[in-house]
């Protein structure tokens, strides 16, 4: 058997179809899981002792068992306590409650790194818990916590493969198919570790970026300059 | 004069009364007394532990008292009386708004340091008082230059002196226009060469009136400027009264010795009583 590239081309629509709805289940799963898990960890933060206790159970539970089960539970035993979704709603919601234990768990670590005084000074300027969050906070956290928040969203993508278990039309699932019709197996995993890998370094430099971006304020650690005219 | 202005200065900026506060089952602060006038500056002095950051710190309700209570000019701090005349915690909005007059000076700076010396200072103008950003900053500019950084409105906190920083959280509180500034060990986290430049701006705002509440290690600057002096020893006001009474003949044995360890380490002791002949 050769090597035979043409029948990628001969599938191009159906790989394009596979590929965007990969996409589409990660960002969508990405945006959810940030926004819960920044929830979670504002109210885990803030909030009283039992809900205190029951994010921590959240948390644990979600990271203690397989994704492909919380999918199965989702998808499969959801219809039994009335949740019916289709598969790619429910792949997404999966995704995203996955990645939003895990994103809690950077957004607390980021939290804690701000040191109190500079919130205690903010409070007592007057500013409100949520001014000293979006101010003070979140700016401040992002530099520290943008590398595991870029390595949790290249899991994420990692994770949409399992999606295909449901039949959400994802790149593994056109991709696997075309290789069960054509025996073109080399071909078509060759092209599948290509994609995910394009899409993991591009996000890896997207992330680098937005580090870049927001920590532009300690580029000036490298200019402090301390002649004693300057201090007069 | 306005009748209302006129009756603020009686009222006192700010009155402890039976202030307590428990850290588990240690009691740092044993019902302590303390008022303070309109523009008067108090120094609170004592050994470490005594209790004189905790006091500072409670009339800002950064630490929640839980005994006696603290009014900023009149109205109680951190708590509230309910419809049967209990005392229940006030709402951080309701804290907020009791608080709005005092400017508060921290140990470790606190400048917010992702934000450039003018963003630092104008943050609260423009988020709590609403104010435009072109009028933010012309006071703020305004306020740097009082503090004579006039020149560094875009340099990052990180670039400057410790002394500049210090110099910078002074500006920030004072932007907000407060009645009274509440200083926290304001240069013990400084190298001493710079020390000298923080106390005179210190100096200068109590030439202006402003009425001030500083905890503080340096007792020349005490000495020099403080209407009162308040020595504190493990929790409790041990001796009270102008710098002079406080100083120069201590009676009480605790704060006799709190000095003569003083004076071991810093020779400030013949500059008093140079300062403490009449004129």
């Amino acid at each position: 058997m050769n090597f035979d590239l043409n029948i990628l081309f001969d599938n191009i629509g159906a790989i394009s179809n596979g590929f965007v709805v990969t996409i589409g289940a990660w960002i969508g799963g990405v945006v959810l899981g940030i926004v819960l898990g920044l929830l979670v960890a504002i109210l885990h933060r803030f909030g009283g002792k039992p809900l205190k206790a029951l994010l921590r159970i959240y948390i644990e539970m979600i990271r203690s068992t397989p994704f492909l089960i919380q999918l199965f539970l989702l998808y499969y035993g959801g219809p039994t306590l009335g949740i019916t979704l289709d598969a790619i709603p429910a792949g997404v919601l999966a995704l995203g409650i996955y990645g939003s234990a895990y994103f809690a768990e950077i957004f607390r670590t980021g939290f804690n790194s701000i040191p109190s005084g500079q919130l205690e000074a903010a409070e007592c300027l007057g500013l409100s818990r949520r001014q000293v969050i979006l101010r003070i906070q979140l700016p401040q956290m992002g530099v520290l916590i943008m590398p595991a928040l870029v390595n949790m969203v290249t899991i994420l993508l990692k994770e949409t493969p399992v999606l295909s278990i449901i039949t959400v039309p994802e790149l593994t699932l056109v991709m696997t198919g075309i290789g069960s019709e054509t025996f073109a197996f080399a071909e078509v995993l060759l092209v599948l570790c290509i994609g995910y890998l394009i899409l993991v370094e591009a996000t890896s430099r997207v992330g680098q970026a937005l580090e870049k971006h927001i920590g532009r304020y300690l580029d000036h650690r490298t200019q402090q300059i301390k002649t004693p005219e300057e201090m007069a | 004069m306005n009748p209302s202005v006129h009756s603020n200065e009686e009222i006192p900026m700010i009155e402890a009364q039976k202030l307590g506060k428990h850290f588990g089952d240690h009691q740092v602060l044993k019902g302590i007394d303390l008022k303070v006038h309109h523009s008067e500056v108090v120094c609170l002095v004592g050994p470490s532990g005594s209790g004189k950051s905790t006091l500072l710190r409670s009339l800002a309700f950064l630490e929640h008292y839980d005994e006696g209570e603290v009014k900023i000019e009149g109205v109680l701090l951190g708590y509230k009386r309910n419809g049967q005349d209990q005392l229940v915690p006030a709402s951080s909005q309701e804290i907020r708004y009791t608080r709005r007059n005092v400017g508060m000076v921290f140990q470790q700076f606190n400048l917010w340091p992702h934000m450039t010396v003018l963003d630092n200072v104008t943050e609260a103008l423009k988020r709590v008082k609403k104010m435009p950003v072109k009028k933010a900053n012309e006071l703020g500019r305004a306020t740097l230059e009082k503090v004579g950084l006039k020149d560094k409105p875009n340099a990052y906190p990180i670039q400057l002196s410790g002394g500049q920083q210090q110099r910078v959280a002074i500006a920030r509180a004072l932007a907000m226009e407060p009645h009274i500034m509440l200083f926290d060990e304001p240069t013990s986290a400084l190298d001493p060469e710079l020390v000298g430049e923080v106390l005179q701006v210190m100096k200068q705002l109590a030439a202006e009136g402003m009425t001030m509440v500083v905890v503080t290690h340096e007792m020349g600057f005490a000495a020099q400027v403080a209407d009162t002096v308040v020595f504190l020893d493990e929790g409790q006001v041990v001796v009270r009264g102008n710098p002079r009474e406080v100083f120069c003949n201590p009676d009480s044995p605790r704060l006799k010795q709190f000095l003569q360890n003083y004076l071991e380490r810093n020779a400030f002791w013949d500059q008093l009583e140079e300062s403490s002949e009449p004129a």
